[in-house]
This record gives C-alpha cells, sequence and structure tokens, in this order.
C-alpha cells in the first residue's frame, strides 16, 4: 500500500480525520501559546520601569476610550527608518505593565512610544484642542472637551487593585492613596504637597498643572500626564553595555 | 479495515469504479449522475508542499524558532531582529563615514568654509528638521503665536551658533540644570501691579513699539521699574533673561493691546524640550547649522573655542546685544 493510499484511509473516514486534525492543531496551538504564559523569559529585565501613576491610569483610560490607538501606534519598530525617526525601538519591558497593551497597527498619525518629553505641556494642550492650530494639515480630531471634563478619580484605586490582581506590582499603600496621588500629580509641587507621590512612584513623577487650570484635575491633565511619560522609563544609554552582551 | 468501509463511502460494490470516458478512477460521490474523478494531485503542487516541509526543518535550525524552557532556541545563524538593525545602520554609517570622520572633527567654521560638510550639515539638519521641529516652529521654521520665528535675525536667546547650539542642547525651560531660564513675573495675577498700573504700563510698551503716538508718563515710570531689568531700559530686549525686544514688529506672543495685556497680567513661559538626551551629536550640530543658515545667523568669532556653547560665555559679548 503506498503512502497516498495510507493516506486516502486518513481523508475517508471522518472519526480518524477529527482525531488527526485536533492532533495538528494542538500541536500547532501548544507551540504558540506557551511561550506566552512564559513571557518572563522574553523580557529582558530594565531596572527602571515603573508602573503608571494613578493620574497616568486615567489619561491611558481616555486614551482608550478615544481610539487615540487607531490613528497611533505605540511601538518603534527596530527597523533603521524608524529609529531615526522615533528613537530607540521598543523593548518589551516598556509595555510589561500596560493593560492593554497599546501597541497598535495603524499608523495615520506618527508612533508615540517616545514622545515623553518631545513637547511642552503647552504645545499638547494646544494641539489636543486643536490639532490645526499647530499643524495645518493634520487630520487629526479635535479633542477640545478634554479641558471640561473632569477626570474619574474617585475608583483608580480599583483600577490599581484590579491591575495588581494581573502582577503590576502596585502596593497596598499606592492602592490606598491612589486618588491622592492623582490630584497631587495633576496640582504640582507648586500648590501641593507631592513628596508622598515621589516617594511612592519615584523622583522623577512629573508632578505639575499640565493643562493650566490649576484648580481642576481634568481629563486634559491625565491625558497629558500619560503622554509624557511614554517612553521615558528607560535610559538607553545605561543599558547599552546589556544590550552589547544579548546574542 | 476495509472493504465494508470503503463500502459505506464509495457506496457502490466492491473493487474501483472506473469512468469509461477518461479511464481515471471516481471517488465514488455522485450528484444526479454526474461523478467526481479521483485525480491525484498535480505533480507541481506536492513539490512545492514537500519543499515547505523540508524548508521548515531547515528554519528551525538555522532561525530562533521552538520554544524552550528559558527561552527560545537560538538557531544557528545567531539572527536578532537587533542584530539585523544594526546591520542596516551599520551600511548607512559606512556611507556616512566619509563626511562624518570629518564633520566630528571639524569647527562649526570649518564646515561652513568646507562645501562639501557644509550640504551634509544643511541636508542632515533639513531632515531632522522635519522631524522634530516642524510642529512647533512650522514647516520653513517662520514660527507661530509662541513659538519664535527662526528666519529673522531677532532671537530671543541669541543667534551665534554657540547659543543656537547651547539651545538646542538643553531647551529652554526644560527642567534641566543648564537649561534657558528665566520667567517674567505675573503682574497682575500675583498683584504686583493694579490694574491700572498695567494699563498704564501697556501704554508704554505700545508707545515704544510705534504702534501709538503718545507715552504714558505714568507707565514709563512702572516699565523703569518693574520691566527694564530684563527687557533693558529702552524696551530693547536682554538675551540674558530671554526678554524679547518690545521696540520692534516682531511679536511672540502678540503686540495688539489686548494680548499685551494678557503678557503682562499673566505672563509667559515658553517651554523648549531639551534635545541633548533625544537628538545625537552629529544631528543636533548639523541642525545648529542649518538653523543658523535659515536667515538669521550672526557671527561667532568664537565658534570655535566654543563648540558646545557655553553661557558664561555670552556675558563677555553682552555689549553687541
Ligand atoms: C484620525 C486619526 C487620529 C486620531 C484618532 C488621533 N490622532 Fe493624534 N495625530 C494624527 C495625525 C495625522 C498626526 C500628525 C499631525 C499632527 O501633529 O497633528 C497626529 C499627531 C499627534 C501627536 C504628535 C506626535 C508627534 O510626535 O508629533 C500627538 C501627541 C497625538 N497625535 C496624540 C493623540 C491623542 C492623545 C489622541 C487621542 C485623544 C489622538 N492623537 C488621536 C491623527 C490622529
Ligand atoms: C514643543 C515645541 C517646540 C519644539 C518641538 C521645538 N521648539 Fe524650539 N522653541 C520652542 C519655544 C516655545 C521657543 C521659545 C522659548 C521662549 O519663549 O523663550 C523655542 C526657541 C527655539 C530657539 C531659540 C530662538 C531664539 O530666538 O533664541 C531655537 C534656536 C529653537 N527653538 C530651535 C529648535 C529646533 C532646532 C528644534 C528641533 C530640534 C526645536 N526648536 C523644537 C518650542 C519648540
Ligand atoms: C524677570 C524678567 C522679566 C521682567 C521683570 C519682565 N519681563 Fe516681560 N518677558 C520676559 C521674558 C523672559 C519674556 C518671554 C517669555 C517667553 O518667551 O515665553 C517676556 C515677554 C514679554 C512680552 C511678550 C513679547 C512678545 O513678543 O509677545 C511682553 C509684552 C512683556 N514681556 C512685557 C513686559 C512688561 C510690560 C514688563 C513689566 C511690567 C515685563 N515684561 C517684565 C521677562 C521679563
Amino acid at each position: 500500500m503506498s503512502l497516498v493510499e495510507k493516506h486516502q484511509k486518513l481523508e475517508r473516514n471522518s472519526v480518524i480525520l477529527l482525531i488527526a486534525t485536533t492532533i495538528a492543531v494542538l500541536i500547532g496551538g501548544v507551540v504558540e501559546i506557551i511561550p506566552l504564559f512564559r513571557t518572563e523569559t522574553q523580557i529582558k529585565p530594565v531596572g527602571d520601569i515603573r508602573p503608571y501613576t494613578p493620574l497616568e491610569l486615567a489619561g491611558q483610560n481616555i486614551y482608550v476610550r478615544e481610539g487615540c490607538h487607531t490613528c497611533h501606534s505605540q511601538q518603534i519598530r527596530s527597523l533603521r527608518d524608524e529609529v531615526v525617526r522615533y528613537g530607540h525601538y521598543s523593548i518589551p519591558a516598556e509595555s510589561m505593565y500596560d493593560h492593554p497593551f497599546l501597541w497598535g497597527s495603524k499608523r495615520t498619525g506618527p508612533d508615540l512610544a517616545r514622545v515623553g518629553g518631545k513637547y511642552s505641556d503647552d504645545w499638547h494642550v494646544a494641539h489636543l484642542k486643536e490639532p490645526r492650530d499647530l499643524v495645518p494639515e493634520s487630520v487629526m480630531p479635535s479633542y477640545s472637551f478634554l479641558m471640561k471634563k473632569g477626570a474619574k478619580i474617585d475608583d483608580l484605586g480599583s483600577h490599581l487593585k484590579a491591575l495588581q490582581s494581573l502582577g503590576v506590582p502596585y502596593t497596598d499603600e499606592m492602592v490606598e492613596l491612589a486618588q491622592q496621588d492623582a490630584i497631587a500629580q495633576a496640582t504640582g509641587e507648586a500648590r501641593t504637597d507631592t513628596s508622598g507621590l515621589a516617594e511612592r512612584y519615584g523622583e522623577k513623577v512629573n508632578a505639575r498643572d499640565f493643562d493650566g487650570q490649576p484648580h481642576i484635575v481634568s481629563e486634559m491633565d491625565a491625558l497629558v500626564a500619560y503622554l509624557q511619560v511614554l517612553g521615558t522609563f528607560v535610559d538607553f544609554d545605561a543599558i547599552k553595555d546589556v544590550e552589547d552582551e544579548a546574542p | 479495515m476495509s472493504d465494508k468501509n470503503n463500502q459505506n463511502h464509495t457506496g457502490k460494490g466492491k473493487g474501483k469504479d472506473i469512468d469509461h470516458a477518461t479511464g481515471i478512477e471516481t471517488t465514488g460521490h455522485e450528484w444526479d449522475g454526474i461523478k467526481e474523478l479521483n485525480n491525484p494531485m498535480p505533480r507541481w503542487w506536492l513539490w512545492v508542499f514537500f519543499i515547505t516541509i523540508i524548508w521548515s526543518v531547515w528554519y528551525w535550525v538555522v532561525y530562533p524558532s521552538w520554544p524552550v524552557p528559558g527561552g527560545a532556541t537560538l538557531g544557528t545563524k545567531g539572527y536578532t531582529q537587533e542584530g539585523a538593525l544594526k546591520e542596516s545602520q551599520q551600511e548607512i554609517f559606512a556611507r556616512q563615514q566619509v563626511y562624518l570622520d570629518k564633520f566630528q572633527q571639524a569647527s562649526f567654521d570649518e564646515i561652513l568654509n568646507d562645501q562639501e560638510l557644509y550640504r551634509f550639515a544643511m541636508t542632515g539638519g533639513a531632515a531632522a528638521f522635519k522631524d522634530n521641529c516642524a510642529t512647533c516652529h512650522g514647516a520653513g521654521g517662520a514660527g507661530q503665536t509662541g513659538y519664535p520665528n527662526l528666519n529673522d535675525d531677532d532671537w530671543l536667546w541669541g543667534g551665534r551658533l554657540s547659543d543656537i547650539s547651547q539651545t538646542l542642547h538643553y531647551g529652554i525651560r526644560a527642567g534641566n540644570m543648564d537649561t534657558h531660564l528665566s520667567q517674567m513675573p505675573a503682574f497682575g495675577k500675583d498683584k504686583l501691579l493694579s490694574r491700572e498700573e498695567i494699563e498704564a504700563v501697556v501704554d508704554h510698551v505700545m508707545f515704544i513699539s510705534g504702534q501709538v503716538k503718545a507715552d504714558s508718563e505714568h507707565g514709563a515710570q512702572i516699565f523703569a521699574q518693574q520691566c527694564a531689568a530684563c527687557h533693558g531700559e529702552n524696551g530693547q530686549g536682554d538675551r540674558e533673561f530671554g526678554a524679547p525686544n518690545l521696540t520692534d514688529k516682531i511679536w511672540l506672543y502678540g503686540g495688539d493691546r489686548h494680548t499685551v495685556y494678557e503678557t503682562v497680567y499673566n505672563a509667559r513661559a515658553g517651554v523648549m524640550p531639551a534635545w541633548k538626551d533625544r537628538l545625537d551629536e552629529n544631528t543636533i550640530r548639523q541642525l545648529t547649522i542649518y538653523i543658523h543658515q535659515l536667515g538669521g545667523g550672526e557671527q561667532d568669532d568664537m565658534a570655535m573655542e566654543e563648540e558646545a556653547g557655553d553661557v558664561r560665555e555670552r556675558e563677555d559679548n553682552a555689549g553687541q546685544l
């Protein structure tokens, strides 16, 4: 009996075919899925990544709600042209605490993975209010209503808690003081005590009035705080050695 | 198996059912008298199929593929995306090296006097400007409200190569140790001046900028006390503080009464990001030359010594403001 004929048996018996197909699909699935359970083996550890502050998290929620990711990616691929334009390619550790990650797959606008620090707060606010004021040919929608809406910060504690259960290293203290930290960050050193915030999230945290409205924590505050921190965690000059060692 | 089995499937009796017209075996399926021929797969198709299987085995060996405890098989070729990037960058570096070797060592003066290096700087500068600066300063560097025009010879912080280089490295009010820093007081908001006093000093600003004929005496007094320290006695500006010239027609925020009032009431503090950590040194040098050549570049006798730009040097040159 030739190989072809043997195969015919497989094809002609639906039960055998079903079993064989299932086995083939299982092998494929296992090979693809198992590595995802072991991401810690894929992610090169980088010391400086911190979880988002509550205010930045509120900003990320607005980013998702407004669908910014439908026009903006947050992943700089390791291609020459992208690295020239956007900076160091994204590394897995940088989106380690993103739930959901916002790599995106479409670029109507530029990649935002390293937009933090590229512009001033004023620029972001003016740009989000009316992109065409600054970039005449822009097709980005206007988000001026973010100025007037208060950010949803009363439930940030639960939000942190949910992330905590997913393995994001928020401490119980952070969970408890989430709302307070959000207000402190959007108000800034000049008007309030931000030392607790700095203690919990590091000295480098941007704490200031982002939107020029010191008395409210607007959605604009939250979104700009989020944008200003994107891609700023890792000091790539400092980890160059680690990279050079990599295979 | 399988005579019986076969029977079930073909629905025919024992043995093969041969199609009379072609002499080819049928699958035994029949629809309204139409039968399906059991032609073998085309040979070329099978070959392609077998080759893909062989290729996949080759791929497993050569490239990183199978997950194993502690990572994945690395493959014999040692391929990584990082490595591939480095290689493709090397290719460009190698091409640029012709210029870079000279460019890195040349002083700004030498670059300006060397056609090739100059072209290299201008091309790179123009490209980097589009990627990083155009969104604030406009595509042609013409600026917009709050973002200065870089084409003219009206400078806030200085238009010599060393000044521009300093501005680019450390930014303006950008929150680092070496950044340009100054803060005009918010005279109204912080109640340093009353509304009447602000009105008066605005009148004076309107006068020195040539927009109205009549000066306000009271305003001139206030100006001398409150503003001259930064903007200069005659309002001609002072680069030490990045304080704009108030006597010309070039305005950063606007020269109409309403806007000037707003400026004095709330103050302004334009922020320009620092580029030291975002762009590499060569790109910053290219940009410096590009900005300098846009139109308003000023001569700099000290360009040779003063590569990276040093604020302290500026004081020596304060006279030429
Ligand atoms: C319809 C697509 C679209 C959507 C939706 C969109 N953008 Fe944009 N965005 C653009 C385009 C196009 C540009 C480039 C032109 C410009 O700067 O305005 C841009 C530019 C930007 C920039 C400047 C990036 C740089 O490096 O110059 C930022 C920041 C930004 N967008 C943030 C956002 C945020 C935050 C949201 C969601 C609230 C958003 N965008 C939604 C299309 C979009
Ligand atoms: C976030 C917007 C922003 C971006 C991006 C930006 N600038 Fe600026 N730049 C400013 C502002 C605002 C000022 C004026 C600050 C002030 O009010 O003193 C300025 C000032 C300057 C000055 C000083 C002008 C003077 O009169 O002394 C130079 C030179 C300059 N920018 C060059 C650049 C270059 C080159 C780039 C790109 C690498 C760039 N800028 C990107 C906002 C920006
Ligand atoms: C501590 C220094 C300082 C003092 C004092 C000061 N200014 Fe200024 N002024 C500045 C600086 C710096 C800027 C530029 C702000 C920027 O670039 O964003 C500026 C900008 C301005 C502008 C905007 C110019 C334009 O091109 O749009 C006006 C008008 C002005 N000042 C008027 C005044 C008047 C009137 C007073 C006195 C009542 C005064 N300033 C006192 C530092 C000062």
